[in-house]
Order: structure tokens, then sequence, then C-alpha cells
């Protein structure tokens, strides 16, 4: 009893060592981000001497991050929920209607999951660019859409199999239509994958880099990774400031996660055992 | 004929987006890529001349390339093999009943939730001021420096903050793994004398085989496509020495504008990470048993 008591304590303090490693960088840029570059650089271990928010409000500014964060809102919205809602219908016909084409779309998406993004990257940037479709938040929307819908559409795919037809069959029965079969009956019970691909593919958006800095050119348009990146390069030597830029642009996404880390981790759980 | 024009219809409704979609962002610019890896454009002119395998015969004399492939591929190795050694240890402790395991998981996996440009700048404040600063301060010259400073301690760097970027990911892994498998397993092997180390080598580790299947291949995924980390923490630097090959692509194709040849290292990179996650797969995939 006593010998599982100690080895208990010693599991627990290896843990506590190895948690500490993965949250104490964070905490060194927080209570740098309150200093004066001097103070940094005199002693980049102590503590702010008196409590200012002014690294913080001059970053912000500097930084455009309300414009960036907006930004990076809407791109992030709209390309999760075109990949839910269209790969979830896809998901659907591919499982119930056995067609060669359907079979074939479904195959070259598997296939696909391999190819690493910079294998398209260049012809992409040349064809959108011929097109004037650059510069565009749209653009890069749409592409979401489609590096998006492979994963989407096989994790649906596994899903709506396990769902009996017969369900649906109630539907058609009343005279529904498959769109609003779909709909009303099958989408609603695909909450937990959609929970899961909504995490993944939030997370994944939210803080992409490489795509948005080859689509997105004028800094207006900038995401908040494209913000820091140019921030922070501009401000290397105010390490103040970009200690605080840092953070501001940590923030909205530590606190969607104190909020729903339940949700993530079960949500990442799920995505994890495909 | 009816049948079939509803059968158009349909489709048309329920995956023609998708499909649209797909075609015009994954496959056309993959097959219009491989297409250009035989041309010699530089991505300014119109023309473009068809010269066959000639890209790829060039970056056979290309040492910057075989340089930064080479390094990429001792990256990948040395990552995947501690991100996954790392992230079973923390699974197996945090699924073993300890105090605050919930705790424990939440703080662990708080890399994940941010993007590697900023992690990549918080390293490099870090490596470039807290380490130095401590280093001095006790007299440990391993640190007393910054490690970014010098090509070999770089690559290091970028190693030890791609597993502590990753890591946290892959416990979640290991941990859905380890909750899926049957107690009374290990009840009954518990019963028949088994020891931990016994425990460990001979059920919990072929019974998570699955696990180690994904968590492999994600990591091994991730990491052959680094490119944010490794712009943010190092830049490439000092002197190009720690430039991966995703990298390196971007230079030759945006900064140099051989599109031609960039778009053909690019492909050199897909099939790699193709043959060495098939062969990784197709062997995990041989060492899975049914619980």
């Amino acid at each position: 009893m006593s010998k599982k008591v100690y080895k208990d304590y010693i599991k627990f303090f290896i843990v506590l060592l190895i948690s500490l490693l993965y949250i104490l960088p964070f905490i060194a840029v927080i209570i740098n981000s309150f200093k004066t570059t001097n103070d940094i650089m005199a002693n980049p271990l102590s503590l702010p001497t008196k409590f200012s928010v002014s690294n913080y409000i001059k970053a912000a500014e500097k930084m455009t991050y309300l414009r960036g964060f907006l930004n990076t809102l809407i791109i992030t919205f709209f390309s999760i929920g075109g990949i839910v809602v269209f790969s979830a219908m896809t998901a659907y016909l591919f499982v119930r209607k056995k067609w060669k084409l359907n079979r074939l779309v479904f195959s070259l998406m598997i296939a696909s999951m391999i190819i690493p993004f910079q294998a398209i990257m260049i012809p992409l940037v040349k064809i959108y660019g011929t097109l004037n479709l650059l510069n565009n938040m749209w653009t890069l929307i749409y592409m979401y859409w489609g590096f998006g819908a492979a994963f989407a559409v096989f994790m649906y795919h596994g899903f709506i199999k396990g769902i009996p037809y017969e369900l649906e069959e109630a539907a058609y029965v009343e005279g529904a239509t498959e769109f609003q079969t779909f709909w009303k009956v099958v989408f609603p019970l695909l909450k937990p994958v959609t929970t899961t691909i909504v995490i993944l593919d939030g997370l994944w958006i939210w803080n992409d880099f490489l795509l948005p800095s080859l689509i997105l050119i004028s800094a207006e348009k900038r995401t908040l990774q494209l913000s820091t990146f140019y921030f922070y390069g501009t401000y290397t030597a105010d390490y103040g400031l970009a200690m605080a830029a840092l953070i501001l642009t940590i923030t909205p996404i530590i606190i969607v996660y104190l909020i729903l880390q339940k949700n993530i981790i079960n949500g990442i759980l799920k995505g994890a055992i495909k | 004929m009816k049948n079939k024009a509803k059968n158009v219809v349909n489709y048309i409704i329920f995956a023609g987006i998708t499909t649209m979609v797909f075609l015009t962002v994954v496959i056309i610019p993959f097959l219009y890529g491989v297409y250009l890896t035989l041309t010699d454009w530089n991505g300014i002119e119109a023309t473009k001349k068809y010269i066959g395998i000639r890209n790829y015969i060039s970056i056979l004399n290309d040492s910057t390339f075989l340089y930064s492939f080479t390094l990429t591929l001792k990256y990948v190795f040395f990552s995947v093999l501690f991100i996954n050694l790392i992230a079973f240890l923390l699974a197996y402790l945090l699924t073993s009943g300890i105090k605050g395991q919930n705790v424990f998981r939440i703080a662990l996996f708080t890399p994940n939730l941010i993007g590697g440009i900023v992690l990549g700048f918080i390293w490099q404040f870090i490596f470039n001021n807290t380490l130095p600063y401590i280093g001095q301060k006790i007299g440990l010259g391993l640190i007393s420096n910054s490690w970014l400073a010098s090509p070999q301690k770089a690559f290091w760097a970028l190693v030890i903050v791609t597993v502590w970027q990753y890591s946290g990911y892959m416990m979640m892994i290991y941990i859905a793994g380890l909750v899926g498998i049957p107690q009374d397993i290990i009840e009954a092997s518990t019963i028949d004398g088994a020891g931990q180390l016994t425990r460990i080598t001979k059920i919990i580790l072929p019974l998570l085989a699955p696990s180690f299947t994904v968590s492999v291949f994600l990591s091994l995924q991730r990491s052959f496509m680094v490119y944010d980390l490794n712009l943010a923490l190092t830049k490439g630097g000092p002197f190009r020495s720690t430039e991966l090959v995703s990298m390196h692509v971007y230079s030759e194709a945006f900064l140099s504008q051989n599109y031609g040849i960039g778009q053909a290292k690019a492909i050199i990179l897909f099939i790699t990470v193709a043959i060495i996650t098939s062969i990784q797969v197709y062997l995990s995939k041989k060492a899975e048993v049914e619980a």
C-alpha cells in the first residue's frame, strides 16, 4: 500500500516537472510583456517593477490588432462553415449511393491526403494569380474548403456508415426530399463528428501561416498570424512590445480553450481514434 | 432515363461544390505542378519551354538542396522519435490515476493551440535571452550563449521546440488508445503474475499499435512539412544551416524565382513523404493485433 502511494508521488512529480517545462515559456513571455526593453535586457527573469499595460496598447495599435482579429475570425468562420456543410452532404451521398463517380472521387480524396501543401502551393499561386484572384479573403476561404474537404468527407463517411437507413425511410414515407431528409434527420446525428471537425479545422485555419501569406498581399487583409509575423520582424529590438504582441495573438484562443476545454479535449480524442 | 437525370441533379446538389472545389484547389494545381517541373518556367515570362527531366537532374547536383534534404531527414527522425517517446510516457503517466491528471492534460496540450509563428518567436526569446541569462548567472557554459547562433545547436533547438509543440497532441492519441484497452485484460495479466514491465511490453504496447500507427504517421507528416516554426525560430540561419526542405522550396520558387526547379523539389518532397509514410503505415498495420 505505502509502496503504491510512494510510486504515485514520483509519477506526480515527473508529470509536474514536465508540465512546468510546457508552461514556463509562456509565463516568461507574459512577465516580460509588462516590462520595458531595458528591464528585459538587464534581467529577463525579474518580475515587472510596476504593472503597466502600455506595451499592450501600443502593440495592439501598431499591429492593427482588431483588424487582424476580425479578418481571422471571418476567414475561420466561413471556412469551417463551408467545410462542414459541403463535406457532410458529400459524405452522405457517397455512403448512400454507390455510383462509380462517387467511388472515384472518394478514392481521389483519400489519396490526396498524403500530398504535402508544398507540392501544391507554387502552381496554386500561379493559377489563381493568372485568374487575378489573389489578395482576396474569399479566395482563401475557397481554398480552405478544398484543402479541408478530404479529411472532413473521410470523417463523416466513417460515421454515416454506422447510421441505420430505417431512420431516413420514415422521412421519405412522409414525402421529404433527400435534401430535407439529410438536413432534418441525418445531420443532427452527426454532431460528434461535426464538433471534432470544427475543433481540428478551427485550430488549423486560425493558426495557419503559409497559405494566407501566399494569398493575402495587402496589409489590411492580414490575419493575426501574418500581422504578428510582420510586427515582430519590425520591432524585434523592442522586446517588451514584441512580447505583448505575442500574448495578444494567443489570448483569444486561450480564452476559448479555457471555456471549452472539455469539448476540445474530447473532440481531439475522438479525432485521434478515427 | 428519368432516373439518370435525377442522379445527376442529386450529385450536383450533394457533392457538386465539394467536387469542384477539391478539383480546382487540390487536383488540378497538383497535376499542373507536375507539368511545371518539366519546364524552364521562371514565373514571369509567359512562355515556358518543355525541358524534360532536366530540372530533376540539376537538383541532384544542387548541394544546398541536398544539404537541406538530409537535414530534414535528420530533423524528422529525431522529432518523430522524441515526440512519440515523450507522448507515450506522458499518456501512460496521465492514465495511471494520479492526482490532477485532467489539469495536466489541459496544460500539456496548450502549445498545440498556438500557431508555429508565435511558438517560434516565444522560443527565440527563450533561447536568445532567458537561457543565456541563466547560463551566465549560474556559470553553465552549455546555455551561456544563444543556441540559435550556432548551426549545430540551432538544429537541436528546432527539434526541442518541435517535440515540445507536438508531444501534447500525440499524447492525446495515446491516451485515447490506453483508455480503450479493456480493463479485464490488464487484470487477468496481473492475476497471472505479470509485473509492470511485462504488462507494458507484452500487453499494452501491442494493443496500442493502432495509436502508434496514427501518431507516428501524423508526426512524420507534420515534421516533414514544418515551415512557420522554422521561419520564426531560426529563419533558416545561421547561414542557411537550419533551412528545412519546406523553407528551401519556398525560397527557390518565390525568392529566387526558379519555379520549375522549386516545384521539382516540392515533388521530390512529396514522393519522399509518400514512400516513408506508406512504409510506416504498412509496417505498423502489420504489428497491430486484435484486442
